[in-house]
């Protein structure tokens, strides 16, 4: 998949990916960031010209300024500015969904058409959201997928845990990732989004997985009410990774823009 | 040498399955486990033997901040220190410290030390630990990727504090404070400065730059931290500071009784109970992801998952051998101290004296052993700073008066 690193202001590098013809749509990660040859960034190429920048800390992402949401939201849009991106179908997936909420209700005049993925950014005392940052790496695809024996060979790259090289790699880009993540995750994934969702202008489509373990689909109805021109769609037979469990499905969801 | 005489002050109440039926003796543990009344005898027992080490002839004591825990019992250390502060007149309360990135805003640090060094007449060692994770992401809600930033903030904030004969405002990321204005302020200005570190970078740096003590604190025996004060004392080297050994500071687990075999008959059952119920942590809660510099995890990562070994399983000898433990008659214990100093270069020594469930009166007698039989052989390890006060308390009775006028 095509990428390539670029300078945001003289603040940031950032590494984006991007490829496919079509409307032009932006793609924000969840913490765990994009999968190698992320599949469903490659069938996303097939319908849209796709823009998927990653967060500082994931790859060689950098930038030293992003403390809190407000960071985030704006970051997002300096790379789409960047990007000379004009009104594309945002799309974001778990803390991708969360940022890709606040930059449509800070500035509901710039973002007309936003698709969440089971996004984070609310919570509800009657469904806690398992932490996430303190979980140990084999607890990960139980929680994330509908069918972990299937998917969970997507998140391991195959590496070998004995190996001191790659314990190191594995344990600093982690840090990176999810130290970056915990910024606006870290230790309640709620930075205030249910304060501001009144403001969200954009024709929302809410997709969740049926199966969702680390974020119950219950959120989903309280994105739904949280947001005016929103639709909620539960997919069955998928986890919190949906994108990657049933992508046809939500493919499908996001052709309705 | 100088010997702060250590309490943990661990809840010595955990069940003999404790391992195996919870996962963690820190965050998420269930205070169902914990029982006030008997708490209350605890305590009292702990601070007693904090005092008694006093009156036995140790320089130090010492106490230190955990929470939501039973390995440490004392979320407030000062409460702590101002207990002993009243109740002792000459040794230094060695307080390792306030995790300073937790108080909001970090003023109450600057006046709490400054009340509890008044309190005390100058006996105050003040330590400013980041904090494990447990306690300051895990159970104080830190983002652990800010933390440090915040901590250096609070410092700077707390330094400021004490120094500033006028009030001022503070724009801070973290604090905004129109009118910072430090009532009381310490009598030693500042305190001795202690800095807990676990071999980050940036700590060592921090400490050479300004003149504060690293302080180690591991578990895991003064021969496996050698590594970990070398690269300490190499930092201090090149940045071409004297390498006074009392720069350094280390927590070392010590066991003095009348002969080898008693130590080990009489006092191995605390040994394990600390090992294997105080220190399990679910490995999930030991490191928030950000909490570590990635400069830090790049330099130390494989070293720092290997160093806690699986102690339940290591023979006394082993565990003696390996350094987890200094324990045996006094003659042994001098030996292995003085191994211990010379080794790692350090002059100041957190003696963890009382360990796991220990009983008070079996704590008492190791620590007057140590304080009568091998303190007084290790006063000289170190003859050439003999003379170095630079990084000890300075109370009241030794400020000379024309100080005093000029600090009124």
């Amino acid at each position: 998949m095509e990428s390539r690193i670029v300078n945001i202001n003289n603040r940031a590098d950032i590494r984006i990916y991007e490829g496919g013809s079509g409307p032009d749509l932006f793609f924000l990660h969840g913490a765990g960031g994009l999968l190698q040859d992320d599949p469903f960034l490659v069938e996303l190429m097939k319908h849209y010209r796709v823009c998927a920048p990653l967060l500082p800390g994931y790859e060689d992402s950098e930038c030293e300024h992003l403390r809190d949401m407000l960071d985030f939201t704006l970051h997002s849009f300096d790379v789409l500015e960047h990007l000379k991106l004009t009104k594309p179908l945002l799309v974001g997936h778990s803390m991708g969904g969360m940022i890709a909420a606040e930059m449509a209700a800070v500035a509901p005049n710039e973002v007309e058409k936003l698709a969440l993925i089971c996004p984070a950014g609310i919570w509800s005392d009657d469904y806690p959201i398992p932490d996430l940052f303190a979980l140990l790496p084999y607890e990960l695809p139980g929680l994330l997928f509908h069918d972990a024996e299937k998917n969970g060979q997507l998140m391991s790259a195959g590496g070998d845990f004995n190996d001191p090289v790659f314990l190191t790699e594995f344990l600093v880009g982690n840090a990176r990732r999810m130290g970056s993540a915990g910024k606006i995750l870290f230790p309640i994934p709620d930075r205030g989004l249910s304060d501001r969702s009144y403001r969200i202008k954009a024709k929302t489509e809410i997709i969740w997985g049926a199966q969702d373990k680390l974020i119950d689909p219950h959120y989903g109805e309280l994105f739904n009410q949280a947001i005016a021109d929103s639709n909620l769609t539960l997919i069955q037979e998928a986890g919190h990774m949906l994108p990657y469990e049933q992508t046809e499905q939500v493919l499908g969801v996001l052709s309705r823009f | 040498m100088k010997f702060t005489f250590f309490n943990l002050m661990p809840w010595p109440y955990l069940p003999d399955d404790f391992r195996k039926k919870y996962r963690s003796v820190w965050v998420d543990i269930p205070s169902t486990l914990y029982d006030p009344v008997k708490g209350h005898t605890v305590y009292n027992d702990y601070l007693d033997t904090l005092e008694y080490a006093e009156e036995v002839g140790f320089d130090g004591i010492g106490v230190n901040e955990h929470h939501a825990n039973a390995y440490g019992m004392m979320p407030s250390p000062n409460i702590m220190a101002a207990t002993l502060a009243r109740n002792t007149k000459k040794a230094a309360v060695v307080v390792l410290g306030n995790s300073i990135a937790l108080y909001n805003p970090p003023v109450r640090v600057a006046e709490e030390f400054a009340m509890l060094d008044v309190i005390s007449g100058g006996r105050l060692i003040a330590g400013f630990p980041v904090g494990t994770s447990m306690d300051t992401n895990y159970a104080y809600g830190q983002v652990p990727a800010l933390t440090r930033e915040k901590y250096t903030e609070a410092h700077e904030l707390i330094i400021k504090a004490w120094k500033e004969q006028e009030p001022f405002a503070f724009n801070g990321r973290y604090n905004k404070l129109r009118h910072v204005n430090c009532w009381p302020k310490p009598v030693q200005n500042p305190p001795p400065i202690y800095i807990p570190g676990g071999g980050s970078l940036e700590t060592y740096d921090f400490c050479i730059e300004n003149d504060y003590v690293y302080c180690y604190l591991s578990f895991s025996g003064f021969i496996r931290a050698k590594k970990l004060m070398d690269g300490y004392w190499q930092r201090v080297e090149e940045a071409g500071k004297d390498p006074s050994p009392y720069r350094g500071g280390f927590a070392q687990t010590i066991i003095v009784a009348e002969t080898d075999e008693e130590a080990e008959k009489e006092y191995r059952e605390y040994v394990d109970y600390f090992y294997n119920r105080c220190l399990h942590v679910y490995p999930g809660f030991a490191d928030a992801p950000g909490y570590r510099t990635i400069k830090t995890l790049q330099a130390n990562v494989t070293e720092q998952m290997t160093q806690n070994a699986n102690v339940s399983k290591m023979s006394w000898q082993e565990l003696i051998d390996q350094g987890y433990v200094i324990a045996g008659s006094p003659d042994t214990v001098v030996e292995q101290m003085t191994r211990l100093a010379t080794t790692l270069n350090v002059a100041n020594i957190f003696c963890l004296i009382h360990i796991g469930n220990m009983p008070k009166d079996k704590c008492m007698r190791s620590a007057k052993l140590f304080a009568e039989e091998v303190i007084p052989k290790l006063r000289n390890v170190f003859p050439d700073f003999a003379d170095d006060d630079r990084f000890w308390i300075n109370p009241i009775e030794h400020v000379s008066e024309a100080t005093v006028e000029e600090a009124n």
